[in-house]
């Protein structure tokens, strides 16, 4: 069987899938759709849902389109949650597999430096940053990988502990490889699949620290952001619930979407691994 | 014969382990000429692999010495040790554990002459092709991955890593013990094909006498890191002098009756 077909045997990966899928449909259609500017002004404030089908998910307090500014807002969700893990994860991999490669001082260096990472809380870390830098979309990416990138560097060192004792490490030394060499491309890329088992619960965790970021106004003000709408409707949350209910909905179904998709694809990873 | 292309006096390497220390190798020292063939032999656990990861510089030693080709091993470093290693080069026991699970066969090859500089990339190709058909395997196996082959072609691929630089002494660490019994006796053809064409030296490590009395011109028998006896393999594993190597012929003819030596008997 198919890794992917085997993928889509589990029901969580299928319902995981699904979800995924339709926020990247969202996400990539939304300047199809609406192609104008999300911010802009589109009819009268404070417009119900489904009552005009030009607006279907109605108004905020200033008139804009709740659909347009909630497609939008998928793609920054995605956007910031997925650069944010790959550079977290990135980070992580290159200074776990340094510290447990070369171990000794530079192991000791290296981890006194991720335990000082790891003792920050992640989100202070994250709003400390962007309020000293400035918020903006590459500033609030940086932010957030630099409260996460401490998990994959642990997991990356474990694993590259007991890689490096093995005989084709021997081997590639024997051959005379330089060390960095060894360390990167024969060491590394056994080292990898746990580590990326990490990334489904970096990218949820990355959407929900942007969506916080946003909703205390830390998120990038030239960008529709679903933490941001929520933090709009919660001054008429009374009379218009609608405004923060809709993208909160948005954000609880992105997050369960990717931890599930990433379920099954650890189950996938498991089942091939014991299979071989 | 002027000097010995590996000379190894005194070799000691310690192990603490709760409180105790432990003489894995224990004052070990013999010659290889060039093109000679010394086994290593002795039960488990008696301090062989160790002799063999001292030698290639895998873990350093707490005493002695070991000269190779004429100059002191131990006293390079870095970039001059990494140079130095195409001169002296290992096949291990585990084919399988031997290399890289993603890599493919041209890559595990194409390492050695990169890392050296022997061949510009343009000719490595041709090289590699070469090497496969030298250990007896057809040149498109380059393209397939190390886990897609038979383990008695990961050993022969082994071997063309280990020539492909153009070594004088290649270490044997157990390297047809995970063979089954013909494929073992192709292995250990095709080494003493090599060795009369290429004049490469072994120190072929095993606990089995009889493939060793296959191959060797002289053996060294290692009873707990210590040398226990040494001397012509035939000499030796005719008449042994010591408890441990009378222990060891003891236990061959049964290993001759399965062995190397029966199933070349037989054919």
């Amino acid at each position: 069987m198919s890794p992917l077909r085997r993928f889509l045997c589990t029901p969580e990966a299928i319902a995981g899938a699904i979800i995924l899928a339709a926020l990247f449909a969202m996400a990539l259609t939304a300047p199809l759709f609406f192609p104008g500017d999300p911010q802009a002004i589109a009819g009268p404030a404070l417009l119900p849902p489904f009552q005009d089908w030009s607006l279907p998910l109605g108004t905020d307090r200033l008139g804009r389109d709740v659909l347009a500014a909630l497609l939008h807002g998928a793609r920054t969700s995605l956007a910031v949650g997925l650069a944010a893990a790959a550079a977290a994860l990135a980070v992580g991999a290159v200074v776990g597999t340094l510290a447990g490669f070369a171990g000794g001082l530079v192991d000791e260096v290296l981890m006194r430096i991720t335990d000082a990472f790891q003792t920050v809380p992640s989100f202070l870390l994250a709003l400390a940053f962007v309020s000293v830098v400035g918020p903006s979309l590459g500033v609030v990416v940086a932010a957030i990988a630099l409260g996460a990138w401490t998990g994959p560097a642990r997991v990356a060192r474990a694993e590259v502990l007991s890689i490096r004792e093995r005989d084709f490490v021997a081997g590639a030394r024997v051959i005379g490889m330089h060390p960095l060499e060894i360390a990167f491309r024969e060491v590394l890329p056994n080292a990898l699949p746990p580590v990326l088992a990490l990334s489904s619960v970096i990218v949820a965790a990355a959407i929900l620290t942007e969506a916080a970021l946003s909703f205390l106004g830390l998120g990038d003000p030239n960008r529709v952001t679903w933490g941001g709408m929520i933090a709009e409707g919660r001054a008429v949350l009374r009379t218009a619930p609608f405004l923060s209910i809709i993208p909160g909905v948005a954000l609880v179904l992105t997050v369960l979407g990717i931890y599930l998709a990433g379920e099954g694809v650890v189950e996938t990873a498991a089942v091939r691994r014991s299979l071989s | 014969m002027s000097s010995p292309l590996l000379a190894v006096s005194g070799l000691t390497k310690r192990y603490r382990r709760g409180g105790k220390t432990i003489a894995a190798v224990d004052d070990v020292s013999f010659d290889i000429e060039p093109g000679e063939t010394l086994a290593l032999a002795g039960p488990s656990g008696s301090g062989k692999s160790t002799v063999a990861r001292l030698l290639l510089r895998l873990i350093e030693p707490d005493a002695g010495r070991i000269e190779f080709e004429g100059g002191d091993f131990q006293a390079l470093n870095g970039t001059a040790l990494r140079a130095r290693r195409a001169r002296v080069q290992m096949v291990f026991q585990d084919p399988l554990a031997a290399f890289n699970p993603r890599a493919s066969v041209a890559r595990v090859l194409d390492d050695p002459l990169r890392i050296h500089g022997i061949a510009a990339r343009s000719a490595r190709p041709r090289r590699i092709a070469a090497l496969l058909e030298r250990v007896g395997l057809s040149a498109d196996l380059a393209a397939r991955a190390i886990h897609e082959i038979s383990g008695g072609q990961r050993q022969r691929i082994a071997i063309a890593r280990a020539i492909a630089t153009n070594p004088s002494l290649i270490i044997l660490d157990e390297a047809v013990s995970a063979l089954d019994v013909s494929v073992r006796r192709q292995i250990l053809q095709l080494l003493l094909d090599l060795q009369r064409e290429q004049r490469i030296a072994y120190l072929f490590i095993s606990h089995d006498l009889g493939v060793i009395s296959a191959i060797a011109h002289r053996v060294v028998i290692l009873d707990a890191g210590r040398v226990a006896e040494s001397g012509n393999a035939r000499a030796v594993i005719g008449t042994p002098q010591s408890a441990i190597g009378k222990a060891l012929v003891a236990a061959a003819p049964r290993l001759n009756r399965t062995g190397t030596q029966g199933a070349a008997d037989r054919q």
